[in-house]
């Protein structure tokens, strides 16, 4: 039997207002060295987690978004985005980070991470998942 | 007596500005900071609440909150006037007191 589990983070609030985006990026990082199928969703206030641009040097803490660049390398890939919330806020996958990963089993191309979901296809998503841990 | 208000939260995870907006007197102004500023942005299902408040109320938002989060200065619902952390302190002591809205 394998030791390896469906990990869900979801991710719902905003980037910098409170501690939550950073815990879970930290905690999503240390799942995925201990090897397990780690999936992201960005859902509500989450998706700014991911806004593209942030300038975080007139606050004088740590802007961490590039650090989400970083789960390609980490074989973290499966990125869910709700559509409905992006609408929401005006926003559009354009207005987001690039994340990719290299594949290797396709003479490590390139691809996307993200995937612009519909909460009915989230449903799907969550269902699949052994453990889901909320932020 | 006049009032700067103070909200800090994202107008889609808690509705202290909508319950400011209720409660506010003429008189004030408000200034967006922190998770507020996504009150500011524009195309939102917010942006007509904002839209409406411009009109009578002279709505600020900061801009190094703005710019740590990625949103730009000229996505911002028109009206809503960009303040740095001097102007800050200049609306504070403005108005009479300060309402943050927690």
């Amino acid at each position: 039997m394998s030791d390896t589990k469906k990990f869900l983070f979801v991710n719902r609030k905003a980037p910098y207002g409170t501690i939550y985006a950073w815990e879970s990026l930290e905690v999503i990082l240390i799942s995925a060295a201990f090897e397990q199928d780690v999936s992201l969703v960005f859902v509500d206030d989450g998706v700014f987690q991911i806004a593209k641009g942030q300038d975080t040097s007139d606050l004088g803490i740590k802007n961490f978004s590039p650090t989400y660049n970083a789960l390609g390398d980490y074989d973290i890939n499966k990125i869910y985005i709700e559509k409905e919330s992006l609408e929401a806020r005006g926003l559009t996958v354009d207005d987001l980070l690039k994340l990719t990963y290299e594949d290797e089993d396709d003479d490590w191309a390139e691809k996307d991470s993200i995937h612009v979901v519909s909460s009915a296809e989230l449903v799907e998503i969550m269902d699949q998942q052994d453990v889901v841990l909320s932020f | 007596m006049s009032t700067l208000h103070t909200i800090n939260k994202s107008p889609f995870d808690r509705n202290s500005l909508g319950s400011c907006l209720r409660v506010i007197s003429d008189s004030d102004a408000i200034l967006l900071i922190e998770d507020g500023i996504y009150a500011a942005t524009s195309g939102t299902i917010f942006s007509d609440v904002v839209k409406a408040a411009v009109q009578s109320h002279s709505v600020y938002v900061l801009g190094p909150d703005l710019s740590a989060r990625g949103m730009k200065e000229d996505g911002i619902v028109e009206g809503v006037n960009v303040v740095d952390y001097e102007g800050f302190v200049d609306l504070v002591t403005e108005y009479d007191k300060t309402n943050s809205w927690l």
